[in-house]
């Protein structure tokens, strides 16, 4: 019987168009009815190297990624040395003719043959890969001609040919290699988009019309969709000179009655930490996505970590209240973003977004997101009545928020401390009162923390043997390491996975914690922060850990290798 | 008719004799005169007792952080084109903390204004050497005389070819006046490079010592790049007042206020269909 999931990989130098191949065979797949997951695993140069696309393809939904490879796409001889260690029994090797694939089961293909410029090369893959995954070939037909629509008849039918042929080829060459399980049924319309499509998406749902930014892998993706999709409908962008620049930009514009993003990614956003204290003393609402790589500085600027999570919770000086979101899916990146975005205009106050390389750049097979079930977004006032008092005292902290501009009342924001109505004062009294205000939003804040999801493997949630605590994208190789070890039926294990870090409230968790036999901390950085915060905020202690920064993303071989010595 | 009365009158915390009390009455009487109502005029500032200026009259002010006013104050004009932005910022605030924000400023070419209070020293911080303090000039924390070249950003703004490029000094009110009314004016970014006397912490660049040096130009065409650069490096026996350059570039500018723009759910569904 053929396997319900396979893992592609698709292998070769920065500049040679495996990323392109990678994106059209996962959509292809996606409209296929298949489940998928996406990781890209990439140097931090602009040619050569040997960078990666992996592609999990499911008949049944795929949560993480995984190490053995069943289909090996070689665009350089280099991509064999590196990966055929990881080949599974039975993976087959799809190469250029040229490239020496000895001793292994191979599809070597004639490119010259098949493709009359090296430009379509990566077609001609393509289709060689499509029709060993035997898949159809007039999806490909159709993927590439929308993908190529705006360069011409031309080209699109260049392409096609090109795809076709190397299609047929396949069928007529003697290979070994069972085809994946088709898709039990087709599960309807779905979308493939990675986690910073998704956070920009979530954005643009909830209103975001400005963004500024200065580009930094891995979050650059986040503005290059907001522009792409928004700048269409009227958002209004700016690429701003340095990250000072952008967070202070998007600042000046959130006042002025922009609903504004920054995006960037730990070292951009050390820069940006005065303006995170700037938004919590104006009071101004501001979403701050923090796409994590490893540090400490530019550590390496294409992998992913998650070791940010410090640096975002005690980002800024003073004390101002916050949130912080840390998505596991794409579907909680469009989600989430969404809600930190509303949160932000709710409480004037600014909200993160924390996310990774790892999903930053995965895609993922999405159901389409619901926008006639989100929320309204609260909204400033253009008009109110005079007198006005921007940082009046109220009972929950939350003051009149009006945009200027747009009626006779004057509005006036501070980064020194401020008396109710904006002026520069040092009033010891008022610098409690306001300090007490701005603290206050905080309670409104700790009301809608959404609480961890449990994922055990019966009804009753609570006397785990095991408690894989997680947060962020290390949601999926915590669930696959669960079900492998309740197949197992040796260790009950449950998942708690945290989408929002900060704040937390305890009574959302604690007996669950504290009624199980052991709790392993699963993170992707080498000193369990997500567990020390924890023990700060509840005093519960998280003894065991999985920790891995080496750059690479937690897998569910990792995890269970790393329990071994644990449980 | 604006009036200077809704401008309003503010206690300070400036020192007696500080150059910025005429630089505030100049920048009301210049509102007054363009007719613009307190309501229309937003107002960034950065950090340091220019900073505080918007704090002593009526109008919209975002007063922010050392360095930051024009990232601040762009990002006010791209979220509402149809506000009059104005920036104001200490030498020591926008040309040290924030010189590349300045650089970026005149090369994005915004319709804002940028008014700097240019005394040459920092003065909140009592008495240490700016970016645009004569080089020798002797300090508590440059005992041997500040050790670098004066920053001189009236001939960086003229190299770069910004919008508008104008020099005034606290001392020709009149002639300040008229400059912050034509930079105001200017669609695109203007530059005020203002003289402003620290009566407490700056003897060397006094009252006086403005006085005796600072010239109001006459006779020259501020279209005229060469020798306006000519002028904007005269800095010693004769310093240059007026508009020294006056250039048409593209003003990047944005639409509409973003307050009142929504997006449509037709658009937003769209967006989506497009990733399936």
């Amino acid at each position: 019987m053929p396997d319900t999931s396979i893992n592609i990989v698709i292998g070769g130098g920065a500049g040679q168009g495996l990323a392109t191949v990678g994106q059209l065979m996962a959509r292809a797949a996606t409209r296929a009815g298949y489940h998928l997951l996406v990781n890209q695993d990439y140097m931090s140069r602009i040619r050569g190297g040997h960078n990666f696309f992996s592609i999990r393809m499911g008949a049944e939904p795929v949560m993480a990624i995984a190490e053995g490879i069943d289909v090996l796409v070689a665009l350089d001889g280099r991509t064999i040395d590196e990966q055929s260690a990881q080949l599974n029994a039975g993976a087959i090797v799809i190469a250029g003719d040229t490239i020496d694939t000895a001793g292994l089961n191979a599809l070597r293909v004639p490119f010259k043959e098949l493709a009359p410029k090296p430009l379509f090369h990566n077609v001609a893959a393509l289709g060689v890969l499509g029709a060993a995954v035997c898949g159809e070939v007039s999806i490909l037909e159709d993927l590439l001609r929308q993908t190529f629509a705006k360069k011409g008849e031309a080209v699109v039918q260049a392409n096609i040919e090109v795809v076709r042929k190397a299609h047929d080829w396949v069928g007529e060459q003697a290979f070994d290699f069972s085809c994946i399980a088709p898709p039990p049924e087709h599960p309807g319309k779905r979308l493939m988009l990675d986690g910073n499509e998704a956070i920009a998406l979530g954005a643009l749902a909830a209103g975001c019309n400005f963004v500024s930014f200065y580009p930094m892998t891995p979050a650059t993706t986040v503005p290059i969709t907001l522009i792409a999709k928004g700048a269409p409908l009227g958002l209004v962008h700016d690429q701003a000179e340095d990250e000072i620049a952008a967070i202070n930009m998007a600042i000046g514009a959130s006042y002025a009655g922009a609903r504004a993003l920054v995006a960037t990614s730990g070292g951009g956003f050390a820069l940006m930490t005065e303006g995170v204290s700037l938004a919590g003393v104006s009071e101004t609402p501001l979403v701050v996505v923090v796409a994590q790589r490893p540090g400490p500085a530019t550590g390496m600027a294409t992998r992913t970590e998650q070791a940010d999570l410090n640096l975002v919770l005690y980002s800024g000086h003073g004390e101002f209240p916050r949130a912080v979101f840390a998505p596991g899916t794409v579907e909680q990146c469009f989600y989430l973003t969404h809600r930190a975005f509303d949160l932000a205009e709710q409480y004037q106050t600014p909200m993160f977004v924390l996310t990774d390389q790892f999903l930053a750049d995965s895609y993922r097979t999405v159901a389409p997101f619901d926008l006639g079930g989100l929320p309204e977004i609260a909204q400033p006032l253009l008009e109110a009545p005079s007198p006005y008092a921007r940082y009046a005292l109220t009972d929950d902290g939350v003051s009149p928020r009006m945009v200027p501009g747009f009626s006779e009342v004057l509005v006036r924001a501070d980064s020194h401390e401020h008396d109710e109505h904006g002026r520069i004062t040092e009033d010891a009294a008022n610098r409690v009162r306001q300090n007490v205000k701005r603290l206050d939003k905080g309670n409104g804040l700790m009301q809608d923390v959404i609480g961890p999801e449990y994922y055990g493997p019966d009804e009753s949630d609570e006397g785990a043997d095991l408690v894989l605590l997680c947060w962020g994208s290390s949601l999926g190789a915590c669930l696959e390491a669960a079900q492998t070890l309740n197949a197992k039926g040796l260790v009950r294990t449950t998942v708690l996975h945290f989408s929002q870090v900060y704040p937390l409230r305890e009574e959302q968790f604690m007996d669950f914690l504290e009624s199980a036999g052991q709790v392993v901390a699963v993170e992707g950085n080498a000193t369990a922060q997500f567990a020390r915060l924890v023990a700060r905020e509840t005093g519960f202690v998280v003894t065991g850990s999985v920790l891995r920064f080496d750059g690479r993303p937690l897998s569910p071989r990792y995890i269970l290798k790393g329990l071994e010595s644990i449980v | 008719m604006t009036s200077i009365e809704q401008y309003g009158q503010f206690e300070t915390s400036w020192c007696p004799g500080c150059g910025n009390f005429p630089l505030l009455e100049s920048l009301k009487k210049a509102l007054m005169r363009l007719d613009l109502p307190p309501h229309r005029v937003m107002v960034s500032s950065g950090i340091g007792q220019a900073a505080k200026a918007p704090h002593y009259m009526h109008c919209h002010m975002f007063n922010g952080l050392h360095g930051r006013s024009l990232p601040v104050a762009q990002g006010m004009k791209m979220a509402n084109p149809e506000m009059t932005v104005i920036c104001q910022s200490g030498d020591g605030c926008v040309y040290g903390e924030g010189g590349n924000h300045f650089l970026a400023a005149i090369r994005r070419n915004m319709d804002i204004t940028l008014l700097v209070h240019d005394n040459q020293i920092y003065g909140l911080t009592k008495g240490q050497a700016s970016p645009t303090t004569q080089r020798g000039h002797v300090t508590k924390t440059q005992p041997g005389g500040a050790p670098s070249e004066a920053f001189n950003p009236v001939a960086v703004a003229v190299a770069m070819k910004a919008g508008f490029v104008a020099r005034a000094f606290t001392g020709e009110p009149e002639h300040l006046t008229e400059m912050i009314v034509q930079a105001v004016s200017h669609p695109g970014f203007s530059l005020v490079d203002i003289f402003q006397p620290c009566v407490s912490f700056n003897k060397v660049n006094t009252f006086g010592w403005y006085k005796e040096h600072c010239r109001i130009i006459e006779d020259h065409d501020p279209t005229d790049w060469a020798s306006a650069m000519a002028l904007a490096d005269e800095f010693g026996e004769r310093i240059p007042l007026g508009v020294l350059y006056r250039g048409e570039r593209p003003v990047l500018a944005t639409s509409m206020p973003l307050a009142r723009h929504r997006y449509g759910a037709d658009a937003l569904v769209a967006v989506l269909e497009s990733y399936a």
